[in-house]
């Protein structure tokens, strides 16, 4: 069998590559933009919340109380209100995200060991911070509980008390929780699925418009021969694009591969492939170059930010939606980029994930394959 | 021009299969309800300029892309360079060039990368690469141009580098689809002088065009109207089909008056304006110069010029379109 004639193709795409400044600036420049952004930006710890304090009684014990709030970095102390009344106000002009009222019993209640209570308002409007918040003034409360309970234990001339459960938490593999962690693998995957479906699109349905692919399609170049000289400069720049993320990764949040890098460029070339495969089956279904923009941004962008578990945790969503997961390529991904980068597991843990992403390869590469021979007919 | 009209003459002899580049039998292509060819059948000899020519729509491209691989034929058959078009595309594909009026060139590569890209896609490589990439410069008018985009070049040079783009490889049989579209006049004359050389090589070029000057410099022409073809032959047969009739050509006062008042006379076939003139054919009837006269001075029409002339191309498929026409209404009335 003759050899594949794909090197002309590739040579060519490489140029007007070059030549189109914008092309490479969106593969390259934007990847490095939204590492910034998310790494940065796009943060799920919940830190220095502002937090006020209506203190009715004004004791030794609730200053020392509410004083166990400011020493730790989750909250910060902004204002001590007079009356009631300025409630509404703090909140409406979100001056603080939380208040703390402190009733004029309060030590009292505590000295005779009767329980008292303390209220919390907080600003529910985005739902997830304030269940953070919530859960972080809880524990707070908790711990002083139990020195309150410990103290009165002792005072009564018991033995020091013991905890039935001691709490001893080790996290592995982000023991800091740092969201960045988190997000960098799963931009990986956002960006190869933009780049690899968008520039592929793209640059198929371009030769569609200028009548440039009649002019290949005369040619006996083999439908095979265009998709591999079509989609090896994507796969080329796509990789690169990686490898700067996760260099980026590295130099600004320290985060290193842990697994094998072998493994990781393997499942990333799949998951390319995949991309590509799609990309080139956009193409043979739209006209113009606008309309293809859009069907691949629905396609490929908006699916892999919401639903692949890039962002949003699988698990939490509709039993429905789930499901609609299962046809992300992204998602397989993205357990396999964490698993690899992030755990530093075996093939053992993700071979599943594997699995899917390679079939998925072989299928979009073959749906596209047969749509191509079809529109060069 | 630099080419000569004798060579046009040269094929009278009759031929063996092998001789034809291009063999059409009952070629049938419908998009859905819309025939866009008709069952057509035609031959075109090795080595000739065969010109297809019709308006717009007729059905011209549609064939030239069947002949080419890029639609496949509803029914019918077809073989380019001895090759079956359904059963061996590549084997065609190898032996054919094509260019279409959109010149299909990357805008945002240079000349050379352009070559090259077309080069490549064709195969070529090394020394043979480097000479056709030489020649196609040369043959363009390009050089010193190489690293110019395409896009900076104008027309003329554009629709060249096009069609040096697509005879890179030397096949044998070239398809032009309205390769003049869109150029002016002095690139066209320069543009059928490279299709009249590459003639003169043995290429056999088939071109569709609606110019009637360039179907007057084909070999041999094809008149496509309504996906279908109505005739075919030299420009000179094709002006046999006049024969039984006068044509003249009236210069006058009130020319949509009098060409009005011509087409009420039994001898008159068919009238048609050319330029500020009209042309009228008429029977053969004897005096039909002074009729034609006398009917126009009973209507007050003054007359500066009334000649008999040779007919044109023009003249010829004004006719053979108006008789299609009739032939076709008269069957719908028929059935």
């Amino acid at each position: 069998m003759k050899s594949l004639n794909v090197f002309p193709i590739v040579r060519k795409e490489f140029r007007q590559i070059k030549r189109d400044k914008r092309i490479l600036g969106v593969l390259l420049f934007i990847p490095a933009l939204m590492l910034f952004m998310f790494g940065y930006a796009l943060n799920f710890d919940v830190k220095h919340t502002r937090l006020a304090v209506y203190d009715e009684e004004k004791s030794r014990t609730s200053r020392e109380f509410t004083q166990l709030f400011f020493i730790s970095e989750y909250f910060d102390y902004i204002y001590t209100l007079q009356s009631k009344s300025e409630i509404n106000n703090l909140l409406d002009g979100e001056h603080v995200r939380a208040v703390l009222i402190i009733p004029s019993t309060f030590s009292k209640d505590l000295q005779k060991g009767n329980s008292t209570s303390i209220q919390v308002i907080v600003d529910g409007a985005n739902s997830s911070t304030a269940a953070t918040v919530l859960g972080y003034i809880n524990s707070i409360i908790q711990q002083y509980s139990l020195k309150v309970m410990s103290q009165s234990f002792m005072r009564l001339g018991r033995q020091q008390l013991t905890l039935p459960i001691d709490f001893q938490p080790r996290i592995w593999y982000n023991p800091e929780l740092k969201s960045a962690k988190f997000l960098v693998p799963g931009l990986i995957a956002f960006i190869l699925m933009i780049t690899t479906v968008i520039s592929t699109t793209l640059s198929v349905v371009r030769e569609r418009e200028l009548g440039t692919m009649e002019q290949i399609m005369v040619s006996p170049i083999k439908p095979i021969e265009l998709i591999l000289g079509k989609t090896i400069p994507y796969i080329i720049i796509s990789l690169f694009a990686t490898v700067m993320i996760l260099v980026l990764g590295y130099i600004l949040f320290d985060i290193s591969i842990k697994g094998s890098v072998l493994l990781l460029s393997l499942v990333t070339l799949f998951f390319l492939v995949g991309g590509l495969g799609m990309g080139l089956f956009i193409s043979t279904l739209v006209e113009t170059q606008q309309l293809a923009f859009m069907v691949a941004i629905i396609v490929s962008m908006l699916p892999t930010f919401v639903l692949s578990g890039f962002v949003f945790p699988i698990r939490n969503m509709p039993l429905i939606i789930q499901g609609v997961t299962y046809i992300l390529p992204a998602r397989y991904f993205l357990v396999t980029l964490r698993s690899i980068i992030l755990k530093g597991v075996g093939l053992s843990a993700f071979w599943d994930q594997a699995i899917v992403l390679f079939v998925y390869a072989v299928i979009m590469i073959s749906i596209s394959s047969i749509r191509m021979r079809k529109i060069l007919k | 021009m630099i080419f000569s009209k004798n060579r046009i003459q040269k094929h009278e002899t009759t031929y063996s299969s092998d001789s034809y580049a291009v063999i059409a039998e009952g070629l049938t292509k419908r998009f859905g309800h819309f025939t866009a060819v008709d069952n057509i059948s035609f031959k075109v000899k090795k080595g000739e300029v065969f010109g297809f020519l019709g308006p717009n729509g007729a059905g011209k491209s549609t064939t030239i892309r069947m002949l080419c691989g890029l639609l496949s034929p509803t029914s019918g058959q077809a073989t380019v360079g001895g090759y079956d078009i359904a059963k061996e595309p590549e084997a065609v594909k190898e032996r054919i060039g094509y260019m279409s009026q959109r010149f299909s060139l990357y805008e945002d590569l240079t000349v050379e990368q352009n070559i090259d890209f077309y080069g490549g896609v064709y195969g070529l490589e090394g020394q043979r690469m480097e000479d056709r990439k030489y020649w196609a410069i040369e043959m363009a008018g390009l050089k010193g141009k190489e690293k110019t985009l395409s896009h900076a070049l104008s027309g003329g040079w554009r629709q060249r580098l096009a069609l040096g783009c697509s005879i890179l490889h030397e096949p044998p049989i070239l398809f032009l689809d309205e390769p003049t579209g869109g150029v002016d006049p002095v690139s066209r004359r320069n543009f059928w002088d490279l299709i009249y050389d590459l003639s003169n090589r043995g290429v056999t070029v088939f071109v569709t065009t609606h110019y009637m000057d360039e179907a007057e410099h084909c070999n041999t022409i094809g008149l496509i109207y309504s996906g279908k073809l109505i005739a075919a032959g030299s420009p000179t047969e094709l002006k046999h089909n006049l024969d039984k009739y006068s044509v003249f050509e009236v210069v006058c006062t009130n020319p949509v008056d009098a060409m009005e008042h011509l087409r009420q006379q039994v001898w008159t076939a068919e009238t048609s304006i050319f330029g500020s003139a009209f042309h009228v054919s008429t029977l053969n009837v004897p005096e039909v110069h002074m009729k034609i006269q006398k009917t126009l001075e009973k209507e007050n029409i003054v007359t500066s010029r009334i000649q008999k002339i040779i007919p044109s191309l023009e003249d010829v498929f004004i006719h053979l379109i108006a008789e299609e026409d009739e032939r076709s209404n008269g069957k719908a009335i028929h059935l």
